[in-house]
């Protein structure tokens, strides 16, 4: 029994999926009762629809990036790289589609261009030794000019069936990005949770001198954490490109790398690294679609959406210092003496 | 004497590549070499170069900062919509480099007070400087002020035809005075050490708290600042301005040869990592040939080959891991 409630609890190791929990659900609640029709899902032509089933929709880029971006900050780094990786692939995917190369093959060209990208951020994160944020910092600055130069500055347009149901299908009656994002959730879930690679991250994370002593090959989980990134971006950069039925390199993805990072924080995974928890980053991405949509009910302007999201942020930060929750108990302990 | 001198290498480095990215484009391109596109490069630089002089003091410390291209689209818009209303520019311009500075002291605060990372703090920061300036005002508005007419009329003439426009003269005040302050106060001295050792600098019982804020509050006020002479250059204020600008700024110090583990660097460094963005600019203009996202994969070229070239040196000279 224990040792099952061990297993459990193993699973959600890393940290504590309650608060962002509370969050979502008292933006859930919030909207229940601001805004109307939120809870309501209708069944058209065999597929649900309604608010909710939007929110995952629309979240699912997010949450994708963040699956990556959770291991990589588990593993004390972080990938600015990931919105031009998104423009990257959904450029090439869109360029081959649009020269009539075959769509499995265009989806594997973008997906192994990804992964390449990712392989260059890792490479230079544990070859050349290159602070994460700024090793990224250069495919971020440079990747999206490659994807114009891809691109050749134009918006491509295309009308693939194959590609378009990638980011607008229904499978199962739900949006098929729900498919993809579960499926590589459960692979992610499995490969960290179930084999010795998720130890070995979080050793990484925590110390990663002590790591290499004891046999860990940190240099191979490194590197490869990258490009898994890399690969994550990618999908999501395919049903970016797939949701609008274009490749806009200069605009997809754009600020969607701190989205992803801000997913990741808020869902308790700490940015120094040593312990991470994906389900949280999971709610940590529905959070801030959820903030956004519910902007969107509220009639706020989507231009004024970065307050909310600011005030989130700069809230998970100082209730994770323990300075402040220090500082707030000191405060509160005066009040009840005096 | 050999760290000394391993320490200034990546800002030979640094000049040497603008020399010869300049004598590139001088022989390349007729009328690149002249003293009216020298001038201009300073003037277009302005904005990038003194975000760039306050971004220098926050890298030396080891410390980042996301939000100046927010801050400086708040100042802006700001401004715009203060002298819409009828405030004279004499007041609405302190009123915004004051705001930007409190911004900036806010977060400093935040970063020292509750030992947060400045990536994080700063990340917030950007948000919500950029959702305030979509508060001020949506869209974007322009600016019409006897005062920035004579502004944008005002500068030092060189030659018949070239001179030196009123923004280059902002900048290389700024850089003037950043490299006083960097290289030549006890400030300046405090940053380099809580740069290279943050606590060996509090043991040594230097003011290392007032030294962080004091920190983030001249990014804040540099970032407001270049939002001024933005609106100078632009002539309007506009929300939405100064996206991935942070990005651009930060390469631009890191080209200059500040490490961005902190501790090493200079203002000279970085005032030749924005004229060498600068440089790049004007000759794809002048080429006309190649498009500007050429210019964004150079730049990521430029860091990728310089920050390899600090790796390599920060591994063989005396530097402090």
């Amino acid at each position: 029994m224990t040792d099952s409630l061990g297993k459990v609890r193993s699973w959600f190791s890393g940290g504590s999926l309650f608060w962002p929990a509370v969050g979502l659900g008292l933006l859930f609640i919030f909207n229940a009762i601001f805004a109307s029709g939120f809870l309501n899902i209708e069944v058209r032509d065999g597929h649900l629809y309604g608010a909710m089933i939007d929110i995952v929709h629309q979240g699912a880029k997010v949450m994708l990036l963040a699956i990556g971006m959770t291991l990589v900050i588990g593993s004390g780094g972080v990938d600015l790289s990931v919105g031009s990786i998104m423009a990257i692939a959904g450029a090439v995917a869109a360029a081959m589609v649009q020269a009539n190369i075959g769509l499995p093959a265009a989806l594997l060209a973008a997906l192994g261009i990804a992964c390449v990208a990712g392989l260059c951020n890792g490479l230079l994160v544990s070859v050349a030794g290159i602070q994460p944020i700024i090793a990224t910092l250069i495919l971020m600055v440079a990747g999206r000019g490659v994807a114009m130069l891809i691109t050749n500055g134009q918006i491509l347009t295309f009308e693939n069936p194959g590609f378009v149901f990638l980011g607008n299908g229904h499978f199962l009656g739900l949006p098929f990005t729900l498919t993809v994002v579960l499926v590589t959730l459960a692979l992610t879930l499995l490969l960290t949770r179930k084999t010795a690679i998720g130890l070995f991250l979080e050793s990484l994370g925590d110390n990663e001198r002590a790591a290499r002593y004891s046999g860990v090959p940190t240099r191979l989980i490194k590197t490869l954490v990258y490009v898994f990134s890399g690969l994550c971006a990618g999908i999501a950069g395919l049903i970016a490109a797939s949701n609008i039925k274009a490749a806009d390199s200069s605009r997809v993805g754009e600020m969607l790398e701190l989205d992803a990072i801000f997913a990741v924080v808020v869902g308790g995974t700490a940015l120094t690294g040593g312990r991470f928890t994906l389900l949280g980053s999971i709610l940590g991405a529905l959070l801030i679609q959820t903030l956004t949509t519910t902007m969107y009910n509220l009639g706020v302007p989507p231009s004024v959406a970065p307050v909310p999201k600011a005030i989130v942020i700069l809230a998970v930060c100082l209730m994770q210092s323990s300075k402040f929750r220090e500082h707030l108990l000191a405060l509160a302990g005066r009040k009840a003496t005096a | 004497m050999r760290i000394f001198r391993s320490q200034h290498l990546p800002l030979i480095g640094t000049v040497g590549v603008l020399l010869t990215l300049y004598i590139t484009a001088s022989v390349m391109y007729p009328g690149f070499f002249s003293l009216r596109v020298l001038a201009n490069l300073f003037g277009d630089n302005a904005i990038l170069g003194i975000a760039a002089v306050g971004m220098t003091f926050v890298i030396l410390s080891g410390g980042i900062d996301l939000s100046v291209g927010s801050v400086l689209a708040f100042t802006t818009i700001l401004i715009a919509s203060l002298l819409e209303k009828g405030v004279s520019p004499l007041l609405a311009i302190p009123t915004a480099l004051a705001i930007g500075s409190l911004f900036g002291a806010f977060m400093g605060f935040l970063i020292q007070r509750y030992e947060l990372p400045p990536f994080l703090i700063t990340l917030g920061g950007m948000f919500l400087a950029r959702g305030m300036a979509f508060v001020v005002r949506e869209a974007s508005l322009g600016i019409t002020s006897p005062f920035y007419a004579s502004i944008q009329d005002l500068g030092i003439p060189l030659t018949d035809k070239a001179r030196l426009p009123a923004t280059a003269i902002i900048y290389l005040i700024v850089f003037a005075a950043g490299v006083l302050l960097t290289h030549h106060t006890r400030f300046g001295r405090n940053v380099f050490a809580v740069g290279g050792n943050e606590a060996s600098a509090r043991l040594m019982g230097l003011p290392v708290a007032r030294t962080k804020v004091l920190i983030y509050t001249l990014s804040g006020f540099c970032a407001a600042l270049a939002g001024v002479v933005s609106t100078f250059y632009m002539g309007s204020g506009n929300p939405a301005i100064g996206m991935g600008f942070e990005l651009d700024v930060i390469a631009a110090v890191v080209i200059g040869g500040t490490l961005l583990s902190g501790g090493v660097g200079s203002q000279l460094g970085t005032l030749t990592g924005a004229l060498i963005f600068g440089v790049i600019q004007t000759a794809l203009v002048f080429d006309g040939r190649l498009n500007s996202w050429w210019l964004r994969i150079a730049v990521g070229l430029l860091l990728l080959v310089f920050i390899l070239f600090q790796r390599t040196l920060s591994r063989t000279s005396l530097k402090p891991t």
